[in-house]
């Protein structure tokens, strides 16, 4: 015979103001199995986890169930509590009388009704639980991390460096990421590429990276501790081992012309090329949009020239499978272009550019060898407008957050263009300037008072173009919104950090969730900022939302140390909520008819055939098994059975179906 | 052809009084190409610039009963030449579409079941879809001149009741009078506003925004500007002088419907095509 | 009382659960009238259930779990919609009214979503009334 216990928890005036609690208790009392039943100010504290473990010891609980906040927050408390005190955890259900009923309605009798409701509802659950043990399964140690910016490359290094393996996979075909592109970093100025391509090369040469370039997740099978991931090599057209990137192909290659995405287009590339002088690996691939041979057929020439006969014309993409233990995600951010703003021209004006062009221009390895010239025409910029906000915080253009990074990199740009342009004038419009972080604000008053940018609260509301200089058209608000016209060289537009277009894609591949604007969700903004709400992947940089590298790495090392942590154990503890197939006594064995729906419609391959035999080792009959360790406890298998023979631990149908009369009877 | 194929026109009233020419120009451009005009019947004032701004349900109630109107004598499409009207008929037509409480009140106010047809169109799309496929094999004098293209501020906006694409820079006008031969220039103020609804209220205002239109055209090399607006061609052209008088530079830059343009192009007797009814001479 | 009618949400953990405590977090107001029982997916939802509430009191039901190619199961909500696809019509045939039935997606974002698909369905259930009929023919006596 079930003995219940029924906790009310006050959580304070969250659930105590609107439910009046003592009653739901009192109420609770008459349910049937009910033994003993009470309320507390807060249950989750140490006092209140006493309380539950005294009675329990005092009434010989069998079953527990604590009427408090959603059980996403505090079921492994209270599971845990009741296992302490003797009880399996198991035996322990939450009542979500906070975010589903005193949070959600107004304080009154109803809402008080139907908290008793929820209560009896998990009442009449429990009574049907069963005592489950949690299930081990082993641990491949390897990590896999997506995407080779800085936090790639952070993540990596420290799960590396802990002595375990990583397979870090990169898109493109050089590690690096945004930050590589950067000039100079905020707030110390100090070079971008000084600081990254030393941590780079320390990738490339750890024993313990496995780093694929070029390559992109193809699919992530298994869960935590068991990832099988296969991972698309997309075909560099060169033989890795036998090229030793003396760059011979590159000069040759006649195809000179494309616009190339580590210069943002500023400058050109050649179809076979390395995308920048310091990549990692230092080796190049043919873009095959755009090399002629590909295209029409004739040409070769980057083989003719090849010292080692390196080209692979007839390379396939390859997919390669790889172990895994944890995942983690740092595919970054992109930003908007400057033809994403019908106002400022539909990028049709040459000298109208977004901050990264700029950041390419600044740069002693961009196009322009860190002289500030304008893609125009060449010359020198005597007036430069820089434009906080392009974009961001802007719900017209459906982009309603901040991207955190476009007031420090702007007044970061006004200053290197001060330091190069010393006659010149630059202007900044701005909503607001938000710099807050470790010298940060200090840095943003530096740019206007020690180097005398021109600061303009205010929009722009057009700018174009007239007798070869742009025309920036905005109002002053600090000045009674007063119309501002500045005529200048150039402008730089400090577009919207957005999320990937693929970031959806590789969403739904991963199983994480994303959010409007396809940033990828946390498992709890504050408490669990680098996990997932899918167990064993984790986030890392601007792929959350957009940020900045020092909080990015820190985030990167928090990923890994998450993943350390998942490593330091051989064995994971999995959450007993897997399906089973039911056993009965010969001659029957199990219901199950062995007609194997169950198997069509897993998406887990968790289950599996078992033939049952006699003693003379005949086969008497074939019925489905589920594989525990592969099972992660969806049931869909359990809705598709005939003969009701599969079910889901913890949600049975005796569970749910009890659940539901207790919660339907009230009257 | 039935009336659901065929197109109502409802010319409103400036194109009745102040620019009657740009009625004038549309009627002798749609005979020349045999295409019927039918007038919306015992049609009424809009309300345009003016009941918006100070009564709410007179600016609903009096597009509707256009609206109403139009449908009931069973047409599907509507015509609507002048880009005020075209804005409030527009618009209410959405509020009428989306908000049932809308429609029942103006269907109050007016005692009568209030209807829309499917489609509003403006006069480039009317010109696009109808128009310049018939100009197709027809021997066309082209207007060799090189053309700001002048849209004004109502008629391909505001986002999402335009089906503009390109509300800031729209190019339905450059691509008509691309293929009438002319040169339209690339300027910066297609969708500026002239100051329409300043233009009794408020004249300074009106020079000082017509005249940055105009140096802007004129700085461009423009032998003429293109318009589909009644608003924008009486400030542009009738306020010529206030113009001169507030930028101290003189411009003789004719001010064209871009009908007149169609009907110059298919070689329309100017005198047809109201050409002398306006201020700044036209010497073609 | 004929105000008083009974909506059982049956949702999964992952997406609308998750969606639902949002609704929460945010304070959104919605009807009382709607209790939520935990799935761990739509895919685990045996549709039997949905009758059996019916027959045991339930006026109104809601079935939602994750949007298209969001599952956390991969593919439990496809199996969920196709499953109600199918009794849907089955219903219809039987002469239930399946507009008592409401089935959605709602994320783990969408806390505003779920408050709104909470009110439109209580309002559309209190229209319909309490299901007596149902519970009749099932032998239940109606309370």
């Amino acid at each position: 015979m079930a003995r219940i216990g029924v906790f009310i928890c006050h959580c304070g005036e969250n659930i105590g103001g609107t439910v009046d609690c003592n009653k739901v208790a009192k109420s609770a009392e008459s349910f049937d199995g009910v033994v003993f039943s009470t309320d507390y100010k807060y249950m989750c504290s140490d006092p209140g986890q006493t309380l539950i473990k005294q009675a329990i010891a005092e009434h010989k609980l069998t079953g527990v169930v604590v009427g408090a906040c959603s059980p996403r927050m505090h079921e492994p408390t209270f599971r845990k509590t009741c296992s302490e005190a003797g009880v399996n955890g198991y035996m322990c259900e939450m009542a979500n009388l906070r975010e589903h009923c005193s949070w959600v309605h107004e304080k009154g009798e109803a809402t008080t009704n139907k908290a008793t409701d929820l209560v009896r509802m998990l009442v009449g659950k429990v009574k049907n639980n069963k005592p489950l043990s949690p299930i081990k399964v082993p641990v491949s140690k390897t990590a896999l991390v997506i995407g080779g910016g800085i936090a790639g490359i952070q993540t990596s290094l420290d799960i590396a460096n802990a002595g375990h393996k990583v397979v870090l996979i990169e898109k493109q075909p050089s590690i690096g990421g945004h930050m590589s592109q950067l000039s100079e970093t905020f707030p110390t100025l100090d070079c971008s590429q000084c600081i990254l391509t030393p941590r780079m090369v320390e990738v490339a040469q750890h024993p313990n990276i496995e780093l694929i370039t070029y390559a992109e997740l193809e699919s992530l099978d298994g869960f935590i501790g068991n990832f099988k991931a296969r991972i698309r090599k997309k075909a560099k057209s060169i033989d890795e081992k036998l090229c030793t990137g003396c760059g011979m192909c590159t000069t040759k290659c006649p195809t000179k012309k494309i616009p190339g995405e580590f210069n943002e287009k500023l400058g050109n590339r050649t179809a076979i090329y390395v995308p920048f002088p310091q990549a990692v690996p230092n080796k190049p691939v043919i873009d095959k949009n755009n090399c002629t041979y590909y295209q029409k057929g004739k040409c070769r020439i980057c083989e003719k020239f090849c010292p080692t006969q390196a080209i692979r014309f007839d390379q396939p993409d390859e997919i390669v499978e790889r172990s895994i233990g944890a995942v983690v995600v740092a595919t970054g951010f992109e930003v908007k272009g400057t033809d994403f703003f019908p106002e400022y021209g539909y990028g049709k004006y040459a000298d109208v550019i977004t901050g990264l062009q700029f950041e390419r221009l600044a740069s002693a390895s961009g196009p322009t060898l860190g002289e500030i010239r304008r893609p125009s025409d060449g010359k020198i910029p005597e007036k430069i407008v820089f434009l906080a906000c392009a974009g961001s915080r802007d719900p017209a253009k459906g982009i309603k957050y901040c991207s955190k990074i476009c007031c420090m990199y702007t007044a970061k740009h006004a200053m290197l263009y001060k330091h190069k342009v010393h006659h010149g004038d630059a202007y900044v419009f701005y909503m607001d300037i938000r710099a807050a972080g470790k010298m940060y604000d200090e840095f943003t008053r530096r740019a206007i008072e020690e180097d005398e940018v021109k600061y303009i609260r205010g929009r722009v509301s057009r700018i174009y173009e007239k007798n070869g200089k742009l025309i920036v058209k905005g109002a002053d608000t600090l000045l009674g919104a007063m119309p501002v016209e500045v005529e200048a060289d150039m402008v730089v537009l400090a577009t919207a950090s957005v999320a990937h277009n693929d970031a959806a894609d590789l969403a739904q591949k991963l199983h994480v969730s994303y959010d409007e604007n396809n940033f990828f969700v946390e498992a709890h903004p504050k408490l669990k900022p680098v996990e997932t709400n899918t167990a064993g992947i984790f986030l890392a940089g601007a792929c959350q939302s957009p940020r900045d590298i020092p909080e990015t790495v820190a985030m990167a090392s928090g990923a890994a140390s998450k993943i350390l942590g998942l490593f330091s154990q051989n064995e994971l503890t999995r959450e007993p909520v897997v399906a089973v197939v039911n056993r009965a006594a010969p001659p029957l064995f199990s219901t199950c008819a062995g007609c194997f729906m169950c198997q069509s419609v897993c998406p887990y391959q968790a289950i599996e055939k078992e033939e049952i035999k006699n003693r003379a080792g005949e086969t008497i009959k074939t019925v489905a098994k589920v594989n525990p360790g592969l099972c992660q406890g969806c049931g869909t298998c359990v809705a598709f059975c005939r003969s009701k023979s599969i079910d889901i631990q913890g949600f049975s149908n005796e569970q749910m179906v009890e659940e539901v009369f207790a919660l339907l009877n009230n009257d | 052809m039935s009336k659901n194929m065929s197109v109502a026109v409802y010319p409103g009233c400036s194109l009745n009084g102040s620019s009657r020419e740009y009625m004038e120009s549309l009627r002798a451009v749609l005979n020349a190409l045999e295409i019927p005009v039918n007038e919306v019947d015992d049609w009424n004032c809009c309300g345009a610039s003016a009941a918006h701004n100070i009564d709410q349900d007179m600016a609903v109630a009096l597009p509707s009963r256009i609206l109403a109107q139009t449908a009931k004598d069973g047409y599907s499409n509507l015509l609507v030449p002048c880009a005020a009207c075209y804005n409030r008929l527009k618009h209410v037509q959405q509020e009428i579409k989306t908000s049932p409480e809308i429609r029942q009140k103006a269907s109050v106010l007016l005692n009568q079941e209030i209807n829309t047809p499917d489609t509003i169109v403006n006069i480039l799309e009317y010109l696009q879809s109808t128009v310049m496929p018939r100009l197709e094999g027809k021997t066309l004098k082209p207007v060799s001149k090189k053309v700001a293209c002048y849209y004004g501020c109502l008629l391909v906006r505001p986002k999402g009741i335009s089906d503009e694409k390109q509300i800031e820079d729209p190019q339905g006008m450059d691509q008509i009078m691309a293929s009438l031969g002319a040169e339209p220039v690339s300027w910066a103020f297609k969708t500026e506003c002239c100051g329409a609804g300043f233009s009794v209220s408020n004249t300074t205002t009106v020079a000082r925004l017509s005249s940055e239109i105009l140096i802007d055209a004129a700085d461009r090399g423009a032998e003429a500007i293109i318009v589909a607006c009644p608003m924008c061609h009486s400030n542009l052209d009738m306020r010529r002088r206030e113009i001169e008088k507030y930028s101290g530079r003189k411009f003789d830059i004719p001010v064209l419907y871009i009908t007149q343009a169609i009907g110059l192009a298919l070689g329309i007797p100017a005198k047809k095509l109201g050409l002398q009814r306006h201020f700044v001479p036209v010497k073609i | 009382m004929e105000n008083n009618i009974k909506v059982v949400a049956f949702v999964c953990n992952w997406c609308t659960y998750a969606g639902a405590d949002l609704t929460g977090t945010s304070r959104i107001k919605y009807s009382s009238d709607v209790k939520i029982v935990r799935f761990p997916c739509t895919g685990r939802i045996d549709f039997m259930l949905l009758m059996k509430a019916f027959a045991e009191g339930a006026d109104g039901i809601i079935v939602s779990g994750c949007h298209p190619n969001d599952c956390h199961y991969t593919s439990g909500n496809f199996h969920a919609r196709r499953r109600w696809i199918v009794f849907k019509s089955v219903l219809e045939t039987f002469g239930i009214d399946t507009r008592r039935i409401q089935f959605s997606w709602v994320s783990a974002a969408e806390g505003a979503k779920w408050a709104e698909i909470v009110n439109t369905t209580v309002e559309r259930i209190k229209e319909l009334g309490p299901y007596t009929e149902y519970r009749e023919l099932a032998g239940v006596e109606a309370p």
